[in-house]
Parts: C-alpha cells; structure tokens; sequence
C-alpha cells in the first residue's frame, strides 16, 4: 500500500483531502530511488485550477517518457493545510512519491498570472527550500521558472535559478542531459547554471544579469556580469507541432477540476494580432496541428481517460482551417457514446451556429461574443477586427434558431477612451436586445437575456500598448459606475445584467506585468506580511501590499500610471520574442490613428517572427 | 424514435447487472460523489456498453446502493448498471479492474434476476469491522466492556438531523457483535472472505452487523461513540478505522412494521446473490 506524506487525522480534517493524496488515474509510477533526475512540476494555485492546465500535462509526459527521469507534480497546499503543516513542521511533497520536494534536482514552477508570485514563495518556504536563489546550496533543488509571466520574469527574479522562455518541448531534454553529465561528473550547481545560459537557448539566469537604474527609477543599462552568457534570450518555439509530445494519456483527477475534459490543442499562435494581447504576440507564428494527428489523439485520450467532454483549445479556433471538419469527426465518432463537445473561441457564424444546435441545448446556452470594446473607433484601435454588423447578424442568426441568452465581453481603460466609448458598449448591449424584439412575439422564446461583463485593462510587455499609461483605481471606478448609469438608461435595461471586476487587484497585476527587479523585495515583504493566494478575492489583502510598497519606498503608479518613452529600455527587452520593439511601436503608433493593421493571413505585417522559419509566415496569403 | 420503441429499448432489451467492489487505501479519502464520477469514467475507459439517458446531457443509468462515508474502507460496496448488451462476468471484470486503480477493485459482477429491485432501495444491514487504529488508547478489557454495553436492555443515543434532534433506542438494530472474524461469520452465518481491511498491530476490533439503508440507518461511529460513554472513555474521533465487509437486503421485509420492530424477522441475503454470472 502506498505510503502518505499526511497521517490519517490530517486529511481528514482538511478539506478535499483527495487535493493531496495523489494516485490519480493514469499517474506514472516510477521508483525514485532508481531514477538519476527527480524534476517537480509546480502550478502554484490550488490543485483543481493546476490539474486544468494543459501545459503541464504536456511536459509530464515529455519528461516521464525518459527513463532517466522521474516528473511528479505540487500544487499549492490550501490555507487549511497549510497552517497544520507549518505547525507540524510537515515539508511540501510531489504527490508521486509523497516524498519531500527538498530531495528533487529540479523544481519546475508555472507562472500563468502574476498574482500567483505569493504562492510561488509559499512553495519554496514550505517546501524548506531558501527563497533567495543567492542562498541556496548544492543540495537545493534548480529552481525554474515558465509561462507566459516569465516574458517578464524579473519582479520574481532573485527568487529562480533559471527561467525557461517559451515553449518546453525543444530544450527541455538538452537542460536534462547537460545536467545529468554535470552531475555524474560532480560538478557544481554553479557551473550547471552557467554552462546552461551559455550552452542552451532560451535559458535564462538573472544573476548572470547587472541591472543599472536612472536616477528617474527607469533602467539605464541591463547587461551580463558574466562574459559566458548570451545579451539575449531567445524564445523557444516548437516548430513542428505535429511531430511532437503531446500526452495520450492525460492525468484524471478525482475530485473535479476546472477542466474537467479533454483538452485538444489544435494550434497554437494567433493570426489576428489584436494590440492589447500579449499572447497574440508571443506565440507567434500560428502553427496549426495536422488534423489526421488530432483524430488520433482525441480518440486516444478519450479512451484512456473515460471524459464525458472534449474541448478543442486555441487563441481563435476559427482561424484553423480544418475545424469543420474535425468537428464534424468528433461529433459523428463520440457524440452516441455521450461525449459532449465544447468549443470556446469560436467565432459566430453559420457553421457555429449549426455545430452549437448539434452539441447544446439551445434553450439553456448562450452565445458568447468579445467585442472588448464599445465603439467601432475603439475597436479600430485595438485592432479587434469583429465589427457591429457582423455581432448583430451572428446574434440575430441565433435568435432566429432559438438562443436568447448573449454574452458580451468587454474592457474598460483601453488607450484613447473617451466616454462616447464607454457608453458604446451599453449602446451595443441594447442593440442586441432591440435586434431580438424585431422578431414577432410567437416566434421568439420568451424574454432575451445580455450579460455584459467588463474587466480592466492591463498593458503587458510584449505588445503595442507596452508604452501606454494604465487607469488608476479611481479613474477605472469612474468608468466603471459612468457605464452602469449608462446601462440603466437604455431602453432593454431590464433585458441586461452588468457585470464587472475590482480595481484594486487589477492595479496590482498592473505594477507586477510591467515590473522590475526592484519589486522582488515588496514581493517578499508582502508574502511575510501574510499576502497569499491573492487571486481569491477572499484572501487578497490589498492595504498590506500597500504598506509594503511604502516601506520600500516605491511608487506603484510609477509602472501603472505612466507613459513610456519611445526609447525607454523594459526589464523584459533582454528577451528577443521574434516581434521586433519597433514594430510593436509602429503598430502604437498605428494605433493612436485608429489604423488597422491585416492578419497574418490577408498581408505580412512583417513583425518579426519569421526569423523562426515556419508557420503562417510561409503559407500562401489569401 | 417512436416513444414506444424508445420505451421498449428502455425496458425489455436493457440488461441490468449488479457489480460488487472493494475500497481501500488512500482511496478512502475520495467522497461518495467522486466515486461516482471516477465510476462513470472508468466504465467508459473499459468500453462496457453501458446504457444512457436520452437529451443533450446523456448520463449513464448506474446507481449505489448505500454511500460509504469519507474514510472509510470496504470490501464490499455494491452498483447497479443498465447495459445495452455485457461481457462475460469474468471478461467485464478484468476490463474494469484493468483500467481501475488498485484501490478500487472490483470482486463480483452479475446479471441481476428478472423484476429485481435496485440496490439502493433494497438495502436493510451491513456488516462492519472497527479497528483500533495504532498509537491510539482503547481499553484492553473492551470485550468485556463492549459486551456489557450490549448487554443493555436499552440503549439511548441522540440522533441529529438537519432539521431535528431525537433520541432513539439503537440496540435492537444491533444484530450481531463479535471480537475476532471467525466468531462473527459463526453467528451471521456468513463465510471468510479475503480482505482488504487495514491491519492494525494492537489488533483491537469488534466485528458488528447492523441495520443499513434508507429506512433506519445507523451509523457504526454512532455505536461508538455510544459504547465510549458507556465505558468512561475518550471518544477520539480518528482513531478508529471503520470498514464495511458487506451489504444486505432483507427478503422479509415489511416496511409497515412499527419502527421498534423493523428487522426482527429479518433474512438478510448479501445484495450480489440477487444475480447470476455471465458465462
């Protein structure tokens, strides 16, 4: 019987004790002790959200099919466990072997939004590993870091070893090989890390960086203190996405995750280039896998996992060519045997539309659209190329069919709003409802319901807005009460609900995103202070990372409220994405002019991201 | 399809089958509610033809018989399924024990007799094994005390519900109590089985079967609970190990009895000898 790192009366008395035990269907088993390199992989948030994440499943797998290494898995332990194990002095354990995350060469933590940088220093502290990389010894596990936030590692960089920039799948293997022939030859953690920043792409190690400040507080130089490592980081892309890892048998928790499904990623990038989203930019170039591997892989992994649910997962499934038909393949193969399938990103037409009616009840879904923003102007801005006309055909369409919920997502605070914009998206919102009442009274069904949802913008490095000035707390509360009177003046009010978010969290992200290394400190203070999961809004203690902030003596409005300069060097500018800085300034520049720029379909814009020698750059334009 | 076809579909041609299973390990942290999912996903994994609802959000039929508690261990829960057409009771066996955990095997399989009842509303007792866990205090005397406590004419616990609290009389739902599996097979009736019960070094433990079900449940930790105030001792609520050893029904039931008397002229019959194997 397999032996628990926690006694019998601990989990028992915590809650979801099945968040701790492991043993999950499709688990790999292997014997640690006769496995040379023991790698962690970390989601640092509670293990419903971290067992959704497909990235990890995908380097689980990758890694497990090495037989020289052993990857198990951590999630963040609930505050209710938390206090026991601090008390009892219990160390943090991979669930695997329920062995200490403390024996572990690697310890391998996801990064997927920045407010989860408490967490990360929770893990460390609880696994009783030092927090500072500067204090750790030869038997500390490598501490790394990837995700999309490690595109702007250096808030957190005195806290990692080494931050891996962009995708697992290409150089993962070289770092394992290079550290086992370290390893056998004993050779220290020292000349690992310096070997790996010189010897493998996209590797990146801060203390082999000196960051100089102006007096201004803006970066004055960011070099290498070490003449080994390279001045750029190079983002990993995996070119290939077809003949590559890709798990066929996927992890199946007991208790249910988020992501309680199969999840096929069908490509991976995005063509459409909207200016406010960073993951639009960073994975580039779009790279469609081939639809005869998807068949064979859902097929696998339906059958391997028992999901009652698969769920197709891009930027903008729209934009894969093929997506009729592997629909229509998913429907005809799975939908008898009671797989429902789900399709977010998908953009409303008439294919939608019909896909939908087969896989939902019409009468209990809705339709979701993403306009982001209110008026056609703003939306030329953002470059978001979904126009009113084509919303309200897409909502009509449905009416038509029998949908009568609408979803309609939006941001407040976008660069160049003005109030006409903002009540733009009440204007919108009541347009839809209007657009449903034209149709006669016993061919409708029943009362039409829009909920409008708003989130606050924040501009993350990598994109065209990584010089705008963000809103402040009370610019964005202003906006977002102006909406609401706007929303109660329209003529369907009762047929719209209006939803939105809280500003002081958003404020936080936005110091975090654009931030550099001198918030490592506040980071840590805040964390001491008692600041963790600050993404649940019921622990997210605002006023102490405030008092944290003024006892380091640093203004967060000076990475929020503020527009950069054209030539400003960014903490996160030593990292070479392939979008080259000058066009992500011409295409702000384009912005302010309300300029629309292409797809990568219709025209090259020429971003840059050709340099990786594949991809959409090298189709055929339309 | 024509509603009476989709009926006749429902009825005549769906097979019913009963499987039996056993719980143990770090399995018995996992609630009722999720090992009904991991059921649902596991018959799809071994590709049993298993019968669904009809709509836009199919469901298999399967159904429980009596929740087992959060950690708690058994070796024998019982399920109910609706198939479209089975393996043998052997091969439908392995492919689920094949894509099981091995803390949660599965040790019968039958094809339920025509005009069976569904488990669930059928079962009446249980028998159970409560072990002491180690490093825990339990007096060494306890059969001598647990047989005085039995020995009671009446014994009066507090029974709280959602809404109310009430006093009940538990004894004469205890059936059978016994101090080591040998004696308790003799007075039930019963047969050794394997096990996958726990052991403890300190091998303290008392053996009971008990009345189960939706009638009147209750529950071991109640009589424990009980016995410790009987006996002037600590009721430590982790140091036993509760584990069911199997499920009944009672071929004599008569739900009409006053309450004092349900279970007086009981047959009970283990709720897997309602079926036969598929060869």
């Amino acid at each position: 019987m397999r032996k628990l790192a926690l006694s019998d009366e601990i989990l028992l008395t915590v809650e979801k004790p099945a968040r701790y035990i492991g043993n999950e269907v499709n688990m790999v088993i292997k014997d640690p002790k006769k496995v040379p390199i023991r790698f962690c992989m970390c989601f640092p948030d509670v293990y419903e959200i971290g067992m959704s994440h497909l990235g990890i499943q995908i380097l689980y797998d990758m890694f497990n099919k090495r037989e020289d290494v052993y990857c198990e898995r951590v999630y963040s332990p609930w505050p209710d466990l938390e206090k026991i194990m601090r008390e009892k002095e219990i160390p943090l354990f991979a669930l695997e072997s329920q062995t200490p995350i403390k024996q572990f060469d690697f310890l391998g933590i996801t990064l997927q939004y920045e407010m989860c940088y408490t967490n990360v220093l929770q893990i460390l502290e609880l696994s009783q590993i030092p927090i500072f990389s500067k204090e750790r010894k030869e038997e500390d596990p490598i501490i790394i870091g990837g995700g999309p936030c490690s595109y702007n590692p250096e808030p957190i960089a005195d806290f990692f070893d080494i931050f891996y920039i962009g995708e697992g799948e290409t150089n993962y293997y070289k770092m394992l090989d290079l550290y086992k022939e370290i390893k056998e030859n004993g050779g220290s953690r020292k000349e690992f890390l310096e070997r790996a920043a010189k010897e493998i792409e996209g590797l990146y190690v801060p203390q082999f960086y000196h960051v100089e400040y102006k007096e201004d507080g803006t970066i004055k130089s960011f070099k290498p203190n070490n003449a080994n490592v390279p001045e750029k980081v190079l983002k990993q892309v995996q070119m290939d996405m077809t003949n590559t890892y890709y798990p066929e048998k996927p992890l199946v928790p007991f208790i249910k995750a988020t992501q309680d499904r199969v999840v096929l990623e069908i490509q991976r990038g995005c063509i459409r280039g909207c200016r406010f989203c960073q993951a639009g930019m960073l994975y580039r170039p779009i790279r469609p896998r081939d639809i005869d591997f998807l068949k064979e892989k859902a097929r696998k992994m339906l059958e391997s996992t028992g999901h009652e649910e698969i769920s197709l997962s891009s930027l903008s499934s729209s934009d894969y060519k093929e997506l009729p038909e592997l629909v229509y393949f998913l429907i005809d193969e799975f939908r008898q045997k009671g797989v429902n399938i789900s399709l977010p990103s998908l953009r409303i037409d008439a294919f939608a539309l019909d896909v939908m009616s087969k896989v939902q009840d019409v009468r209990k879904s809705s339709l979701t659209f993403a306009p982001e923003a209110g008026s056609q102007r703003l939306r030329d801005v953002i470059n978001k190329g979904l126009t009113e006309e084509a919303i309200l055909k897409g909502a009509m369409d449905a009416f038509k069919s029998g949908w009568n919920r609408v979803k309609l997502y939006f941001m407040l605070g976008l660069p160049t709003e003005t109030q006409e914009d903002i009540e733009g998206i009440a204007v919108l919102s009541d347009k839809i409802a209007r657009e449903y009442y034209t149709i006669p009274k016993d061919k409708r069904n029943g009362k039409v319901s829009i909920v409008s949802s708003t989130s606050f913008f924040v501009p993350k490095p990598f994109t065209p807005f990584q010089w705008t000035r963000m809103a402040t707390s009370e610019e964005f509360l202003e906006k977002q009460r102006f909406l609401n009177q706007k929303m109660k003046e329209q003529l369907n009010q009762k047929s719209i609900k209006y939803n939105w978010h809280e500003a002081e969290l958003t404020m936080l992200e936005g110091v975090l995103a654009r931030g550099d290394r001198k918030l490592g400190k506040v980071i840590y203070d805040a964390y001491k202070a008692g600041c963790v999961f600050d993404s649940w809004s019921e622990y997210f203690k605002f006023d102490i990372w405030m008092e944290c902030f003024e006892k380091n003596g640093i203004d967060p409005l000076f990475y929020t409220a503020r527009e950069r300069q054209e030539d400003e060097v960014f903490p996160w500018d030593f990292i070479d994405i392939g979008v080259s800085k000058k066009f992500l300034w011409l295409e702000y520049q384009r912005a302010k002019q309300e300029t629309v720029t292409p797809n990568c379909r219709q025209k090259c814009a020429g971003c840059g991201a050709k340099i990786f020698g594949g991809g959409v750059c090298f189709e055929s334009q339309d | 399809m024509p509603d009476v076809v989709q009926r006749y579909l429902e009825e005549v041609c769906v097979l019913k089958v009963r499987i039996k299973f056993s719980k143990t390990g770090s399995m018995k942290f996992i609630g009722h509610l999720d090992v009904m999912r991991y059921f649902q996903k596991a018959i799809r994994r071994s590709g049993i033809d298993v019968a669904y609802s009809q709509g836009f959000n199919p469901h298999q039929l399967i159904s429980f018989a009596s929740p087992l508690g959060v950690g708690l261990t058994s070796d024998g829960e019982y399920m109910d399924m609706q198939l479209n057409s089975s393996f043998s009771s052997k091969e439908a066996m392995d492919r689920l024990n094949e894509v099981m955990n091995e803390e949660i095997q599965i040790v019968n399989y039958v094809e339920l007799d025509d005009g069976s009842k569904n488990a669930m509303s059928i079962v009446a007792a249980a028998d159970y094994c409560i072990s002491i866990k180690d490093g825990y205090d339990f007096p060494e005397n306890y059969r001598e005390m647990f047989e005085k406590f039995i020995e009671q004419p009446e014994i009066i616990v507090l029974k709280k519900t959602k809404k109310s609290e009430k006093t009940m009389d538990i004894r004469p739902y205890i059936y059978h109590v016994a101090y080591m599996p040998e004696e308790f097979v003799k007075k039930t009736g019963g047969i050794l089985k394997n096990t996958v019960a726990e052991q403890y070094e300190n091998n303290r433990r008392i053996f009971m079967q008990i009345t189960n079900g939706s009638v009147i449940n209750i529950k071991p930790e109640v009589i424990i609970e009980a016995f410790c105030k009987f006996a002037g001792i600590e009721f430590q609520p982790f140091a036993y190990q509760i584990h069911r050893m199997e499920v009944y029904a009672d071929i004599n039931a008569d739900n009409k009895v006053d309450e004092k008397d349900y279970g007086k002229n009981r047959k009970l019959i283990p709720l897997d000898a309602f079926g036969h194997e598929i060869l």
